[in-house]
């Protein structure tokens, strides 16, 4: 079996199959915001309509949520990118004791499952008798959001070197004047990149949240309560296509952004 | 004269491992000093100990006298030329050049005019917009260079400077460096580990060798008058031999080198052998010699010089190489030869016991 | 242009001078804040979640009796709370099974024969699903599975109708409808978690070299004995990183039974109704300390095996 042959018929297949399986069910939702029948998920929809986009865009109850999603993510992405980033930089400048400690303390919140997060925050919430609000939502947030800035942040670190560090402080800049003129410059598209990543993430994010919100909202909060207890369906397909393009846009932006530092490493390939 | 560096028993410990050992050191101002060694020597980490990126664990470093304890990399007046030229990907060149001048608050007309003459200085007129990207490895050496200058360092440190760069360019930087020293008149501190490298440029060289200074000297110092078996094997390939074969040849009962070109074959010698191997080098052959392979002939001789015949050791056996230049006959592998020499080339290392 | 050293200038200048004479204490300025953050917020939840597990609640009066006992772990055991935990395992024990499989091909054909071009579409096209929105992925499933669905009309539309409804005739995992289903629940989950397992299988197998494949054709072995004797024991760890992300996800899951599946809890769901509505925080905490307990078992299983190099 030779890599440069053509794969065979069955894997082939069983590829394309595996892929479809991943992309058709998302093509669907946008095909059912157009769906003229507002009271089942009825296939084929029997005509289409554009009507539920006015229809979700004068629904005074989905833009308090849509506000404190884009409030929490736009917090808790700014957290992450600090904090993930300043983890990142003491990662780069040397080995310590307790390395290893740190980043599996930066991977922990994501490598748990969210509903362990979300249970720990509302039990010590319970414990120390902290009321909800969008603090304790963007508690939650920030803190699974830092190991995706950090890990954008130590790969970009690894590829700056040291010696630019070097030359920097060489040619007579103290620390600071190397963070503002070479590293800020040298991190700037992984550091967006890390945060759009970071703002998806927390935009998007249901699970941790239903615990940390209390009575509040969030757009995925709402989706969640109309797919529970379904009103006009198709202004939830609307919503899905919203919450869709605000999390993919990002995501899209991100691989580009990145996209020479991947080729780059993969370059031996 | 000045010292422009000077290390007072500086040692640079990693846990068990010693870096730098006790290394005591003057390089005088305005001279061309090579840090010459194979690596893992120390050289790299002695010019990082003057540039202030590594701290002795124990010693003094100075620069014209002052005590480098409590400087940091930023303040002090040095500058270094790095090995992968650590050229700032996300600025042009004349930002680059004029990073120095920048950091230091000079305004941007004036540093930018600045960094235009520097880069007329290395020749890189007009390059000034350009990104390091854009440029050749030689062209990104000479920025790295005006860059360098630009703070009208005292000492300039320059890390395996001509490393990255193929032969024919590596030989064209190597008169520019040298003619650039020799104009600006400041002191240049160079680490290689071609020895052809540090002869050729530097004024005075110091050869290390497991974290300690083997050598200081000049070139032609280093060259002919090793002290150190290491000096003599690492600085152009001399035979070394042991005191058995000194004596063996007429001289003291010590550690001594001979050139291999200062080797001449001829019909009697003071040595004789076979010939093992030969490579051709272009300006001349280097031939391997087995001495003492054959039993002594001829009565030993009394003052040294040659006889009729080739003498042949009386017990163990020498690799001699020679260097045959070119134009000369070249014996066959396998003839028998005499070696002969100049009672001054046979040069006794004081640095062996 | 005298002297062999600046004057310090300005704060900027001392301080840099601070950190240099004394590098670990940039280091450790640099490490406080996200230390800080980390530990108190993160492992300090983490902390209270163990401590409120081992509260119990009065039965009479409903509040949460701060004192140690284990008598909340257990009411674990009692049969009705047991039942969720083993559905739970049983499930993600499926869904990782499955997902081998199913991610298998796609891992296999992306590692080794995807090039240029197709290399970036089967990047892309494993990396948007897996990061878009989770909600909106289980929303799309929902559509699906309704009985008035897609599934059901392209079932009827090739004839296959009655086989849909013999298969949802079958008890414990069939049901009124696939949305109302184990099955529907299942689908949802491999769905969901399977680019979580196709991303470290494909890391495991682009490390096989070509030349082991090579080798083993060449000593004779056909298609089948070069798989299941160097390709699957290669991919190994990759598998078991894989899975690892599948089983944890499935066992903390409760968006996803409570949208499609039956009525009957999994232990995501156990644990979010527990905290709110029931307002038993400690049997939430309890509940939500078993998937770390299985998780710890497994990763150090699956550590032994060198699971993690893959990672």
């Amino acid at each position: 079996m030779r890599s440069d042959a053509r794969a065979p018929l069955g894997l082939t297949i069983g590829a394309i199959l595996g892929l479809a399986f991943l992309h058709l069910p998302i093509l669907l939702i946008f095909l059912y915001a157009f769906t003229t029948e507002d009271r089942s998920y009825q296939f084929p929809p029997p005509g289409l309509t554009t009507k539920w986009f006015a229809v979700a865009w004068n629904r005074a109850d989905i833009w308090p949520p849509l506000y404190l999603s884009l409030r929490v993510a736009a917090i808790s992405s700014a957290v992450a990118l600090v904090l993930g980033t300043l983890c990142a930089a003491a990662m780069a400048r040397a080995k310590f004791f307790g390395r290893d400690t740190v980043s599996l303390l930066v991977v922990l919140p994501i490598a748990l499952p969210g509903i362990i997060t979300g249970m720990s925050l509302r039990s010590a919430f319970a414990i120390g008798d902290i009321p909800f609000s969008t603090f304790t939502i963007v508690l939650g947030h920030a803190t699974f959001c830092i190991v995706i800035v950090y890990n954008n942040a130590v790969a970009r670190f690894r590829r700056l070197g040291a010696s630019m560090l070097e030359a920097s402080a060489d040619l007579g800049a103290n620390s600071f004047q190397t963070f503002w003129h070479v590293i800020l410059p040298n991190l700037g598209s992984a550091l967006l990149a890390g945060g759009m990543l970071a703002f998806a993430l927390s935009f998007d994010e249901v699970i941790v949240t239903t615990f940390t919100a209390g009575q509040q909202s969030t757009l995925p909060i709402w989706m969640l309560n109309e797919l529970v207890r379904p009103r006009q369906r198709p202004v939830t397909n609307v919503v899905a296509i919203v919450v869709f393009v605000a999390t993919f846009l990002p995501i899209l932006a991100a691989y580009y952004l990145t996209r020479g530092g991947e080729e780059t490493a993969g370059g031996g390939k | 004269m000045n010292a422009a560096v000077e290390f007072q028993s500086v040692s640079r410990h990693y846990g068990p491992v010693r870096a730098v050992d006790a290394v005591d050191l003057v390089i005088e101002e305005g001279s061309f000093f090579a840090m010459l060694g194979p690596s893992g020597s120390g050289k790299t980490t002695c010019l990082r100990l003057i540039s202030g990126f590594e701290k002795p664990t124990a010693g003094i470093v100075r620069i014209f006298g002052e005590d480098m304890g409590e400087v940091p990399p930023n303040r002090r007046h040095v500058n270094t030329v790095f090995q992968d030229y650590a050229l700032f990907p996300h600025m042009s060149v004349r930002d680059n050049v004029a990073y120095g001048l920048m950091v230091a608050g000079v305004g941007r007309q004036a540093r930018h005019a600045r960094a235009e003459e520097m880069l007329a200085l290395v020749k890189l007129d007009g390059f000034g917009d350009r990104k390091p990207a854009q440029l050749s490895g030689g062209q990104r050496q000479r920025v790295a260079l005006a860059r360098a200058l630009v703070n009208e360092p005292r000492v300039l440190l320059l890390d395996e400077p001509l490393g990255a760069l193929d032969l024919k360019l590596r030989e064209a930087m190597q008169d520019e460096l040298k003619s650039l020293q020799q104009r600006l008149g400041i002191t240049f501190v160079f680490v290689t580990h071609d020895q052809g490298e540090a002869l050729s440029m530097a004024d005075r060289v110091a050869v290390f060798n497991e974290g300690r200074v083997a050598q200081v000297g000049t070139p032609a110092e280093i060259y002919e008058r090793p002290a150190t078996r290491f000096v003599a094997d690492f600085v152009g390939s001399s035979n070394v031999l042991p005191p058995d074969l000194t004596a063996a040849v007429g001289g003291p009962r010590a550690w001594a080198s001979l050139r291999p070109e200062a080797i001449a074959i001829a019909p009697a010698g003071r040595l004789g052998g076979v010939v093992t191997g030969a490579r051709y080098l272009g300006a001349g052959t280097r031939l391997s010699v087995r001495a003492g392979a054959l039993p002594a002939s001829n009565g030993h001789r009394t003052d040294g010089g040659p006889t009729d015949a080739p003498r042949y050791l009386e017990q163990g056996e020498s690799e001699i190489a020679v260097l045959v230049p070119a134009g000369v006959a070249v014996p066959e592998i396998g003839a028998e030869v005499g070696l002969d020499w100049e009672a001054a080339a046979l040069h006794v290392m004081e640095g062996e016991a | 242009m005298s002297g062999a050293a600046h004057p310090a200038r300005g704060a900027g200048d001392r301080l840099t001078a601070v950190f240099w004479s004394r590098p670990k204490l940039l280091t450790l300025l640099l490490l406080l804040p996200p230390l800080l953050w980390l530990g108190v917020v993160y492992i300090g939840s983490l902390v209270a979640l163990l401590i409120q597990s081992f509260y119990s609640i009065d039965e009479f009066s409903g509040l949460v009796v701060p004192e140690f006992t284990l008598k909340t772990y257990g009411e674990l055991l009692i049969p009705s709370n047991a039942d969720v935990i083993l559905r739970t395992v049983a499930m993600a024990a499926a869904v990782t099974l499955a997902a081998v499989v199913v991610a298998f091909p796609v891992a296999f054909f992306a590692a080794r024969y995807a090039k240029g071009r197709w290399k970036a579409v089967f990047y892309l096209g494993i990396m948007l699903p897996l990061w878009s929105s989770y909600l909106v992925k289980v929303y799309a499933w929902k559509l699906i599975l309704a009985k008035e669905g897609i599934i059901t009309w392209a079932a009827e539309g090739i004839g296959a109708g009655n086989v849909l409804n013999a298969v949802l005739a079958i008890p414990v995992i069939g049901g009124n409808s696939l949305s109302t289903s184990y099955i529907g629940t299942f689908l949802v989950f491999l769905y969901v978690w399977l680019p979580y397992m196709i991303l470290p299988m494909q890391a495991a197998l682009e490390r096989v070299p070509t030349s082991m494949l090579e080798a083993s054709a060449d000593l004779g072995a056909g298609g089948w004995r070069t798989f299941r004797s160097v390709i699957l024991p290669l991919a190994a760890p990759g598998v078991i990183a894989g899975s690892i992300f599948t089983f944890s996800l499935t066992l903390g899951d409760y968006i996803i039974p409570q949208i499609v599946g039956s009525s009957r809890f999994f232990l995501g769901q156990a644990v979010y109704s527990l905290q709110g509505t029931a307002g038993n925080i400690p049997l939430a905490a309890a509940f939500a300390v078993v998937p770390i307990a299985i998780m710890l078992v497994y990763l150090t299983v699956a550590r032994k095996m060198g699971a993690f190099d893959a990672i």
